[in-house]
């Protein structure tokens, strides 16, 4: 992955708008984090290949990034987003990594499902 | 000696830490040790430093590293389930048993290692082990493997006692940091910093890497 250009997001998010997505997202702290610190309050979600249409999208911040999908009925919202890439198989990839490096957070859309 | 052990896991370097001294110690006897591995670590955080992965990427780096982890540790026999990080916990339980049962019943292992229920940290970790435990019960009394389990919770010692199964593994330590350092996407970055502390005789981590603990499940 490579850190994050806005205007050339920008530009390939606004290109996917009206089109059907399969949406990987997801935020972690990790499993072991209330381990390592108790006081800590371990929260995160996950959600695979749930499929949605936006219909205007856009990429906000001065990096970490923000990233707001509006939907026919909603809304999609990620924050924390430094990297990204289009991978092999044309899918838009962000993600958000902390100082040394570890995943906080993932946004990926593709035109296909994502394996299970 | 024992005749062929089987280890159930959840993750790819899983069996690095915690396990990896007691594996070789098995195989370098002439020992057949079987591996089931649950998931590829789909979820993980690391994802290499610098990065070298990402969320779509790590499951075949993951594999990758798990194959040249396995042949490090003389393991010939590899099966990977094919289930999803976090996710074991919520998959149909009594499937899962069955299809640890069906491998138990195959392989005939005197001994399993695998992780103890409750006291194993991570969801994975503890459904794994709680998984085992219920597919060996279906095995008759007489006909039950021994079942070494790792706990690592806060407060296993209080709760379960000491552990019964205590390795040393000195001889294998430089195997076994071989078989961390495979898990290159996960363990690059933190290894030289173990190093270090090994070479300064740092106690936690000598304890950490050179003793391998274990607690005899009561099946």
């Amino acid at each position: 992955m490579k850190p994050i250009d806005r205007q050339l997001v920008q530009h390939h998010l606004s290109d996917l708008a009206g089109e059907a997505l399969y949406i990987h997202l997801e935020t972690t702290n990790g499993a072991y984090a209330s381990h390592k610190d108790q006081s800590f309050f371990s929260a995160g979600a996950f959600i695979r290949n749930v499929q949605l249409t936006f219909l205007q999208g856009k990429i906000t911040g001065k990096g970490p990034f923000r990233m707001g999908l509006e939907t026919e009925q909603g809304w999609l919202y990620a924050e924390g987003l430094t990297d990204w890439e289009i991978d092999d198989e044309d899918r838009l990839l962000f993600a958000g990594h902390d100082s040394t490096g570890k995943l906080a957070i993932a946004l990926e859309m593709g035109k296909k499902p994502f394996p299970k | 000696m024992e005749q062929h052990v089987l280890v159930i896991l959840p993750h790819p370097d899983d069996e690095a830490f915690g396990v990896a001294g007691t594996i070789l110690s098995h195989t370098q006897a002439g020992t057949p040790v079987s591996y089931v591995c649950l998931t590829l670590g789909e979820m993980g955080r690391n994802m290499g430093r610098p990065l070298i992965a990402n969320r779509e990427t790590l499951p075949d780096i993951r594999k990758n590293e798990l194959h040249e982890a396995c042949r490090l540790l003389g393991i010939e026999d590899l099966r990977r389930f094919g289930m999803r990080d976090k996710t074991v916990e919520f998959a149909d339980q009594d499937a899962l048993q069955s299809r640890l049962f069906d491998v138990i019943d195959e392989i005939n292992p005197s001994l399993i290692i695998t992780f103890y229920p409750g006291y194993a940290v991570h969801p994975d970790h503890d459904a794994t082990g709680a998984a085992v435990i219920q597919a060996v019960r279906r095995l008759p009394e007489g006909d039950r493997p021994t079942v070494h389990a790792i706990a690592f919770a806060e407060g296993s010692e209080q709760a379960l006692g000491e552990p019964d199964v205590v390795h040393d593994i000195s001889p294998y330590y430089d195997q076994k940091m071989n078989v961390i350092e495979a898990h290159q996407s996960q363990t690059a970055g933190v290894i030289e910093t173990m190093k270090q502390r090994m070479l300064e005789e740092d106690e936690t981590v000598r304890q950490r890497m050179l003793i391998e603990r274990f607690w005899t499940f009561p099946v």
